[in-house]
């Protein structure tokens, strides 16, 4: 798994590249609530996510709530079909606010 | 009854790590993928059999260990069987439940996700009288 972070209008954009399992998932969350701390906005991109599994959606439902605690957004965009499934699967499709792109995510509301 | 004819597609002994899971997710892939699976269920089964891994090495063997995990899949007639031993001491698997989607928490997804792919899922006493037995099923759509 390789990660990266970036700054964009205030905002934190995190994207995750490879797979997001019980090996790399330590990290992640590392990555995700070290974001969330700085009290910004947080989208994470999982476009290039080729596996996700419980501890790495364990991962990001934790910085969900954290962000939630600290009154700031926690979106996911650009969400590809093999991550959605395993989130479908979780029915966290609904709990998470999705967006399909980033701009759109920037843009859209809670 | 229909008598099947059973055809062993894997066999594979390793140690309860988790870097050990991205080669078990890739043979599992290609196993179920040569028996006839869709990429969506291909997909499905190989998440369930991984989650089902770190339930052994997380629950069973309690962490990382070099203690063996055997996982063996057989094509029978319409359906695929995953059995998955362990070496560990035996788990009570009334407590091995998926927990309440409703109640969002971090952790405790694996089970469901083994529930939700597998259409059957059984703790079996093994042969050798020690250890854990995970049998599994899917019909193969």
């Amino acid at each position: 798994m390789e990660h990266a972070v970036r700054e964009e209008q205030g905002n934190l954009i995190v994207s995750f590249q490879g797979d997001v399992d019980l090996e790399h998932s330590p990290k992640a969350r590392e990555v995700l609530l070290g974001c969330v701390a700085k009290g910004q906005d947080v989208f994470v991109d999982l476009s290039e996510v080729s596996y996700i599994d419980s501890s790495g959606v364990a991962s990001l439902v934790e910085a969900f709530q954290a962000s939630k605690q600290k009154g700031t957004r926690f979106v996911l965009v650009a969400v590809n079909a093999a991550a959605l499934r395993v989130l479908e699967l979780a029915r966290l499709d609904k709990v998470f606010t999705i967006h399909e792109t980033l701009v759109e995510g920037i843009r859209g509301g809670t | 009854m229909p008598e099947f004819r059973s055809k062993r597609v894997l066999q594979l002994r390793f140690p309860a790590r988790a870097a050990e899971l991205k080669r078990i997710r890739e043979a599992v892939r290609e196993s179920v993928e040569g028996c006839g699976c869709s990429a969506k269920s291909t997909a499905d089964i190989v998440l369930a059999i991984d989650e089902a891994c770190q339930n052994i090495i997380r629950h069973a063997y309690r962490r990382e260990s070099d203690n063996v995990i055997e996982l063996e899949i057989e094509h029978r007639g319409d359906g695929l069987v995953f059995s998955l031993l362990d070496h560990a001491p035996t788990i009570d698997p009334s407590q091995v439940k998926p927990r309440d989607l409703d109640d969002l928490r971090p952790g405790g997804l694996g089970t469901h996700f083994i529930r939700r792919v597998m259409d059957e899922v059984d703790f079996m006493r093994p042969v050798s009288g020690h250890g854990n037995l995970l049998r599994m099923v899917r019909r193969i759509d």
